[in-house]
């Protein structure tokens, strides 16, 4: 059984679930990596030491920037059936790129994509997939008659294969194929980076981090820029504890919303998806679109002033009060027991 | 400029979804138009203000939906928000219709309506949640892919959009016609007005065969074997009460590193 594990990055930062899906792989036979962009020798060799039984790479100035239209040719040409590599099963970790190219090497190939995988078995020759619909209400098991099957995998879903520092394996060089329809104009890195796809720990805040009336803010500001300020206080406490943890800020919508945190941080039902290991959701409600997003986690801890918040339902642990006074008395009680 | 909006209608996110014998059910909860879609319409609209007016007949919205008669619903809310036109293609032999079968049918009917300028998608579909119609679209129609656009800017023949990703914002321009996809960023979708739900209640709304768009069904090629619910978690919510935040706090972080989760 041969696979080919396309492994995600960004300029050279690899989306961790890249090494997840080629562990999977290798579960099933040989794993073949791709990587594509330019200048991605220190990508490449990564792929060999999580264990990549071969590399392919596309170094090629047309994909220095990613654009669907090249990466989904690229890679359509090495999967394709008249291709000496001819893979079964190509496998993605899930991000906004590997969507796309999948999507549309799936169309070239005349093969299907079967997205956020969260379990995946082989029987005799065909894969069974089981994935979320309706918002994760219910799964269901998929199958592609198409060949090579693709599937992109949800991220913490499959175990992280251990990285061989030094391993060196062989590495080769594949042409580029395509012609990019778009061009990259600029990049805006001005919001930090936010991976909550594969964060172990996310402390989130909602509406409630802006209502602490004993703040007074700087004068000359109206009402607005001091709800804005007010949740900028409160958003530094949930961002000293996911600090401390380890972790990634999380936002409900209504925070997004109300102009206190940027959307990439937003979780739910039209945010991201999220199942870390412990979510920490400060002064949210807990509506339904929310609680899509998150329900996966395996520990969820809500603090919210009011006891009856819905929020509570859905949690392992729950504290009726005030964030701004048990965020941080649970910082300082965090940090004397993690000895930090 | 001429906009389409490709739209779905799904079981509105506060319905109770299962699975009961082999089936999704929903229960009484409403049929409404999938929320990243009405995002869509909100952006086809935007541009077709910012390219012409409201009013003017040079630009023109035109919802379109793939699927089965009560679909009509969702086009009427696209109506309603202000779309100047809605066209439904629904036919017996599109019940199992996978992503690349989608995006087959919306190529062969956009190019029935005449083509476009700018061919405007959600992100993803609540239902069935891929995520792959708009690049597919975009694929078999040969057009530009500009997904994820918190902002749209049409200049000339061309149009930048800024791509929202979680590594940061990304600005990327093509030629029209394109394909696009919004997110949240693009603004709240309008609500319908009072004129718009009138107008929506009297409009006739085209419905096209496969026969119509001259194509065959196409063939699954993805297909379901097995629904299943989720397995129940068992919780008991424990709450921790104490007399000061410090007693809590100290409570909790102890349940917490009990639990193994750092
Ligand atoms: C189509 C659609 C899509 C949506 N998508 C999303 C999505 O992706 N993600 C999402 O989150 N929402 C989404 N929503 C919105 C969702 O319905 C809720 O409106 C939103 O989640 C509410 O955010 P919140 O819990 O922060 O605010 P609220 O509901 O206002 O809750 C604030 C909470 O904070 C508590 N609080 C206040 N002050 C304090 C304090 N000092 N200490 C402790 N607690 C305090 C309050 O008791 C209250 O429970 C969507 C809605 C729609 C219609
Ligand atoms: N049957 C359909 N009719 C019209 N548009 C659709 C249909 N299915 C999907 N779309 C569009 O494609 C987007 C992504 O769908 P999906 O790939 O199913 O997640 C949706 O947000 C819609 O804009």
């Amino acid at each position: 059984m041969k696979t080919f594990v396309y492994i995600d990055h960004f300029n050279g930062e690899v989306q961790p679930a890249s090494w997840e899906a080629l562990g999977l792989a290798k579960s099933f036979g040989s794993a073949i990596a791709l990587v594509f962009g330019s200048n991605v020798d220190a990508v490449a060799k990564a792929a060999v030491e999580y264990g990549a039984d071969e590399v392919l790479v596309a170094d090629d100035a047309s994909l220095t920037d990613y654009r669907a239209e090249t990466y989904a040719s690229t890679l359509a040409s090495l999967a394709a059936a008249a291709s000496p590599l001819n893979p079964n099963l190509i496998l993605f970790p899930t991000t906004a790129r590997t969507r796309e190219m999948s999507a549309m090497s799936a169309v070239d190939l005349n093969t299907g994509v079967l997205t956020d995988v969260s379990a995946l078995e082989v029987n005799s020759d065909s894969f069974i997939a089981t994935r979320p619909i309706y918002e994760g209400k219910v799964l269901e098991k998929t199958v592609c008659s198409g060949k090579p099957v693709m599937a992109t995998i949800r991220g913490r879903a499959f175990p992280k294969p251990n990285r061989e520092e030094g391993k060196s394996g062989t590495i080769t060089k594949v042409a580029a194929a395509g012609e990019a329809k778009s061009t990259v104009e600029g990049y805006s890195a001005s919001e930090s980076a936010v991976n909550l796809g594969d964060a172990g720990v996310i402390v989130s805040g909602g509406r409630g981090v802006s209502n602490n009336p004993s703040l007074t803010p700087p004068a000359g500001m109206d009402e607005k820029q001091a709800e804005v300020w007010r949740a900028q206080q409160g958003f530094a406490l949930v961002t000293e504890l996911a600090q401390l943890l380890g972790g990634a800020i999380g936002a409900s919508r209504a925070a997004v919303d109300g102009g206190y945190i940027t959307y990439s941080h937003q979780v739910g039902q039209t945010g991201k998806v999220v199942a870390p290991d412990l979510y920490i959701a400060c002064g949210i409600s807990g509506a339904i679109q929310h609680l899509v997003g998150m329900r996966n986690a395996k520990v969820i801890v809500a603090i919210n002033k009011d006891a009856d918040a819905p929020i509570f339902k859905q949690a392992r642990y729950g504290v009726v009060g005030d964030l701004f006074q048990i965020v941080p008395a649970l910082t300082e009680a965090m940090k004397k027991k993690l000895g930090k | 400029m001429k906009i389409i909006a490709c739209i779905k209608q799904v079981p509105d996110s506060e319905a109770k979804v299962k699975a009961e014998s082999g089936q999704v059910s929903w229960g009484d909860a409403p049929l409404v138009i999938n929320p990243f879609d009405e995002y869509a319409v909100e952006g086809a609209l935007q541009q077709k203000e910012a390219s012409g007016g409201a009013s003017s007949s040079l630009s023109t919205v035109t919802a379109l939906c793939v699927g089965p008669e009560s679909a009509r619903e969702a086009l009427k809310h696209a109506l309603a928000m202000g779309a100047d036109e809605a066209v439904l293609v629904s036919d017996a032999a599109l019940e199992n219709l996978d992503t690349v079968g989608a995006a087959r049918v919306l190529a062969a009917a956009i190019q029935k309506i005449g083509g476009a300028d700018m061919v405007v998608f959600g992100r993803q579909t609540l239902d069935n949640g891929a995520g792959l119609t708009p690049a597919q679209t975009a694929r078999v129609l040969g057009w530009p892919m500009l997904g994820l656009a918190g902002q749209i800017k049409v200049e000339g023949g061309s149009v930048t959009v800024e791509r929202v990703l979680d590594e940061g914002r990304q600005s990327m321009k093509a030629n029209l016609p394109a394909v696009l996809s919004v997110v949240q960023s693009i603004g709240e979708p309008r609500y319908p007005s009072f004129m718009g739900i009138r107008k929506a209640s009297k409009a006739t709304i085209p419905v096209w065969s496969l026969d119509d768009l001259g194509i065959a069904a196409p063939t699954a090629i993805v297909t379901r074997t097995e629904l299943m619910n989720p397995p129940a978690q068992e919780l008991a919510t424990e709450m921790i009460t104490g007399e000061t935040p410090a007693e809590i706090a100290e409570k909790l972080a102890e349940k917490i590193l009990a639990e193994k989760v750092l």
